[in-house]
């Protein structure tokens, strides 16, 4: 793992990070911001100072073990294909390159609504003839977040139009809607009560740019749809399956909301 | 005699969250009456134990009131900056009023972000453990509205 990881160490790579450093300060000097004005604080300035530098420092960042294992993963042909991604799509940092920061998208064939992941399998099943990775397997999560890491400080743009508005709407229900034994929606504390804080923590304005992001409390990376498990779990509401119709078009909705936001994968989390 | 009868129906009403197979099932809220913003009388006649109630608002898996409430309490770091200080609670309502703020403070502030401890009816995608099931019993939210009616400092 560790030689792999110095191969992803490249320069290009740590000159973005400190870009996408000071642009997430430059949002949290401007302060909190509302639709349509300012993009939203990303969750990193949240983060304690200590936090924010290990974020940034490709060295001490954990999330960049994943990053080299899906480095890895890119290169190696798999399924009936025998393809890589690299076969079709050659070098990611240029392919790949702000391609998470327009995710979730509808996919015109179909009709269906993907985030990165769901595209992923999709390329896989349909392209690689190979098995679909299950949802929140470290394969996955690796080059889910080693695609999103050629995004790293491009600002997120995912715009509604005809395709994508009905996702939408559903996902902006959900985020409004109160939920759970605790009767909380998503609004009433990333929205209401950003930036307060809840025993220990501050509340953050639920914007996805760091996922999958090392959240400390899972010691591990996790996808956004296993962070909105635990909101759901929190407020004591029923928890969503994976990938599942709710969690996707919540991500979407977050998606639009986070407009302008750059791009963090993999982020820390508390 | 009191504290025993109640001890026994709070036994009982706890026993009847779980059925043989595991499984939560609903149980029914004793009745109240609202008069203006507060539940005058205690649920069912119970009596509340402050002690007890201190515990429940410290228990992260029943009241975890610190969570979004400041408590007069030592040794507790970090405390939440939601709601209101708890600190002379007492002296601003009464307990009638803290009793319906405890039950479902929507009733007061539709817009509120305070759970409501009390209640079954009306909520969306409760997940299946907590289905048909208040937050609290009747019994601790007595014991948390005895525990809170001491803070009058």
């Amino acid at each position: 793992m560790s030689v792999a990881m110095k191969q992803t160490v490249s320069g290009r790579a740590s000159h973005s990070a400190l870009a996408a450093f000071f642009c997430v300060a430059a949002v949290v000097a401007a302060g909190p911001a509302s639709a349509g004005g300012e993009p939203l604080p990303s969750g990193t300035s949240f983060l304690t100072q200590s936090l924010q530098a290990q974020q940034s420092d490709e060295a001490t960042n954990p999330g960049m073990l994943w990053i080299s294992e899906g480095a890895l993963i890119w290169q190696t042909p798999d399924g009936a294909s025998g393809a890589s991604c690299a076969t079709c799509h050659g070098d990611a940092g240029t392919s790949m390159k702000g391609v998470a920061a327009s995710y979730p998208k509808v996919y015109g064939k179909t009709g269906e609504l993907l985030n990165l992941e769901k595209r992923i399998n999709l390329c896989r099943t349909s392209q690689q003839n190979a098995e679909p990775y299950a949802y929140e397997s470290d394969p996955l999560l690796a080059l889910t977040a080693f695609i999103a890491r050629q995004s790293l400080g491009q600002p997120i743009n995912v715009q509604i139009d005809d395709a994508s508005r009905a996702f939408y709407e559903r996902g902006k229900a959900m985020f409004y809607r109160r939920q759970g034994q605790l009767n909380l929606s998503c609004a009433q504390c990333h929205e209401a009560l950003a930036g307060k804080q809840l025993r220990g923590d501050t509340i953050s304005y639920g914007v996805g740019n760091g996922y999958p992001a090392y959240r400390l409390e899972w010691q591990t990376l996790g996808s956004l749809h296993r962070r909105l498990r635990s909101c759901s779990y929190g407020v004591r509401a029923r928890r969503f399956e994976f990938g599942s119709p709710e969690y996707l078009s919540l991500e979407l909705f977050l998606a639009v909301r986070a407009q302008g936001v750059p791009v963090e994968t993999p982020a820390i989390r508390r | 005699m009191k504290r025993l009868a109640a001890g026994l129906l709070s036994a009982i009403s706890s026993a009847a969250l779980i059925a043989a197979d595991g499984q939560a099932v609903a149980e029914e809220l004793l009745p109240f009456e609202i008069h203006g913003d507060a539940v005058p009388k205690a649920l069912g006649g119970l009596s509340g134990d402050a002690q007890r109630g201190k515990q429940i608002i410290l228990d992260r898996r029943k009241g975890n009131c610190l969570i979004c409430h400041t408590f007069p309490i030592e040794d507790e770091p970090f405390q939440g900056a939601i709601g209101p200080p708890m600190s002379g609670v007492a002296r601003r309502l009464s307990e009638g009023q803290i009793r319906l703020r405890m039950i479902d403070q929507s009733r007061i502030n539709p817009k509120t972000a305070m759970p409501p401890y009390y209640r079954t009816k009306g909520l969306a995608d409760v997940a299946p453990e907590y289905e048909g099931r208040p937050a609290l019993s009747a019994q601790e939210i007595e014991d948390v509205v005895a525990y809170l009616a001491t803070l009058n400092g």
